[in-house]
């Protein structure tokens, strides 16, 4: 700890605003993920909390706002502010599983494609191009339409897309890697490839595959929301900030445009962070930049 | 193990070639030639000349398009060349060890030392962690690094480039290999570390009674280390022979060219001399003799006839038709 205090990269993150406020914003979200339930009165998953007669309650500081819900109700009289805890949790979770399913896939496949390259490459990295040519939006359409909706699809339709760019990433630095004398020497010395891919190569290739890995967690939120706006995302029963604020839009003519934007805000308060985060990782640690 | 009288490698008409889009390419071609046990043969050659591929060639490590395409590497009476890849690993490392030319990316930059030779020994050899640790120790007092047990844990970047050499020759010894392949072992090194580096080379070479191919472009080192000198000109061997009478008397304008162009510190020297022109086209090699465009001695044979190795006595052999004359001082 002692060395980090003194670290340039702390250095550096203490004199970064963008750095403290994108980490601040990402660390309420973490507090909010991790100690939600703890932290609002109502669980709106829960229907026998719930009360029906404050449908509708405008947020907190306009007539006929009720202090119990800061941020109004929606239809079936949820607190806003507890419907967004709960489904910042969902995007939240949707978004940090996907990246490291994608990332942990995209990885093995580009040291494959990097380090075998010839056919083993071409086949990967075709595939990844035709990946790349089907919107996750059109994937998650097939995959809803063959086997339902469900977390585990969404899941599913972000990973395969996201894998693409780690697998890139990582067999670009993988193939000028390999030809650094280390892995030359590490072949030299006998062993075998799993070794080298795995203590020699791998190591080596991490570090941009941080800020993708940050960065992406906003991507996917930001997919998830709309595939949820869709009607091809999380089920009713799992509301994401993204469905939320779908079902927010089927009365935001209505005039209450609470229930939609509180939830949009929240998204894009999230994507921000994450954003000025990875903005800050990407110059921290892109040596040419140093 | 074997009769003594035996080489401890023996390739013979070694050919590597490299299927390219431009054409074939003859990066080794036809290349023959021992290494006694405990002997220091240098391999000398312009950029080009098809030196570190033999290198690799011997541990099987010649990657697509590249191709091992004829001739036997007998280590040890074993011929390398029919070897499956799980019995090349055993080979790489404990047997025959390869130093790099550049110590600044032949180190993994992630681990420290410590780990990296302590990999080596896990490896190839049946020691339990405290042996292997009191080995690394030994190993890096060996090769002059002093506090080694401290500098275990240290990384890379935390040592010069000539320690960092003497790392990589550690590591290369480590598993007390009985060949070493040095590939321009001090290219990358300032003047006043190549010769220190060199005669720790040669000192843990020969305390240890292994043999070693020191593959450089520069005759100088050569002429410091060597038992045995191979002069390669476009992928074939165009002379060879004992360390003192190659040096004195070269037999091929080839080599008497490189000689000429190297600074002496004492006697009487106008002017260096230099080879005129540039290595040939390996993929479009002229008729005749390889070096007919550029030799100060050409005639009209060499234009039609490609020249032989033919033997000169002593040791020593040369593939020209015109060889120079005994007592042409170089």
């Amino acid at each position: 700890m002692q060395g980090f205090l003194k670290s340039e990269f702390f250095f550096n993150y203490r004199r970064s605003a963008s750095a403290i406020i994108g980490s601040a914003l990402m660390l309420l979200f973490a507090v909010y993920v991790a100690f939600g339930p703890w932290l609002v009165a109502q669980n709106p998953h829960d229907i026998a909390s719930l009360e029906l007669l404050d449908s509708f309650k405008p947020p907190a500081w306009l007539p006929g706002g009720d202090p119990r819900y800061p941020l109004g109700t929606d239809g079936q009289g949820r607190d806003m502010l507890a419907s967004i805890v709960y489904g910042a949790r969902i995007s939240v979770m949707i978004g940090v599983v996907a990246m490291l399913c994608s990332c942990f896939i995209g990885t093995a496949l580009g040291l494959l494609a990097g380090f075998y390259r010839g056919a083993v490459d071409s086949f990967i990295m075709r595939v990844a191009d035709i990946q790349l040519s089907f919107p996750s939006i059109l994937i998650a359409l097939f995959l809803m339409s063959a086997v339902g909706t469900g977390i585990d699809k969404v899941l599913i339709a972000l990973t395969a897309v996201g894998w693409v760019v780690y697998a890139r990433t990582v067999r670009g630095s993988t193939l000028s890697e390999i030809e650094k004398e280390y892995v030359q020497a590490a072949r030299v010395a006998g062993l075998p490839d799993r070794k080298i891919i795995l203590k020699h190569v791998l190591p080596n290739v991490l570090t941009p595959l941080i800020v993708i890995a940050t960065i992406q967690v906003g991507t996917f939120v930001l997919i998830e929301a709309s595939l949820s706006f869709l009607g091809v995302g999380v089920p009713i029963t799992q509301p994401s900030l993204g469905l939320l604020v779908k079902n927010g839009f089927d009365v935001l003519f209505s005039g209450l445009w609470w229930t939609s934007a509180f939830p949009g805000l929240a998204i894009m308060i999230l994507v921000f962070g994450i954003n000025l985060f990875g903005d800050f990782l990407r110059d921290e640690l892109n040596p040419r930049l140093k | 193990m074997s009769a003594a009288g035996q080489p401890l490698l023996d390739v013979r008409g070694l050919e590597t070639r490299f299927y390219t889009f431009a054409g074939v390419v003859n990066a080794v071609d036809g290349v023959s030639f021992t290494v006694g046990r405990g002997e220091i043969l240098g391999l000398v050659g312009e950029s080009g000349g098809g030196k570190s591929v033999i290198g690799f060639s011997i541990l099987g490590l010649i990657d697509s398009p590249g191709k091992v395409d004829g001739g036997e590497i007998l280590f040890d009476g074993d011929d390398l060349a029919g070897k499956s890849e799980s019995e090349l690993q055993r080979i790489r490392g404990r047997e025959i060890a390869m130093v790099f030319q550049d110590p600044m990316t032949s180190l993994n930059p992630l681990q420290t030392i410590g780990q990296q030779m302590d990999e080596m020994l896990r490896l190839h050899s049946d020691l339990d962690g405290r042996a292997r640790r009191a080995r690394c120790i030994e190993m890096l007092n060996d090769v002059g690094i002093s506090e080694a047990e401290r500098r275990l844990k240290n990384y890379p970047h935390q040592f010069s480039g000539g320690m960092r050499q003497r790392v990589v020759i550690a590591i290369a010894m480590i598993a007390g290999p009985r060949l070493i392949i040095a590939d321009e072992p001090t290219t990358a090194l300032d003047v006043t570390i190549q010769s220190q580096i060199l005669k720790l080379m040669r000192r843990q070479v020969r305390e240890r009674d292994a043999s070693m191919i020191l593959i450089t472009h520069d005759l100088a080192v050569v002429s410091q280390m060597a038992d045995q000198i191979v002069v390669l000109y476009c992928g074939r061997v165009v002379e060879q022979g004992p360390k003192e009478a190659l040096i004195r008397k070269p037999a091929h304008p080839y080599t008497q060219g490189l000689l000429g162009s190297i600074p002496k510190l004492h006697g009487r020297q106008a002017r260096l001399t230099q080879i005129p022109g540039a290595v040939p086209d390996v993929r479009n090699l002229p008729k005749g003799c390889n070096f007919r465009e550029r030799c100060p001695f050409a005639q009209a044979r060499c234009a039609e006839e490609e020249p032989q190795q033919r033997a000169l006595g002593a040791g020593r052999s040369v593939a020209c038709h015109f060889p120079l004359e005994e007592g042409t001082e170089a």
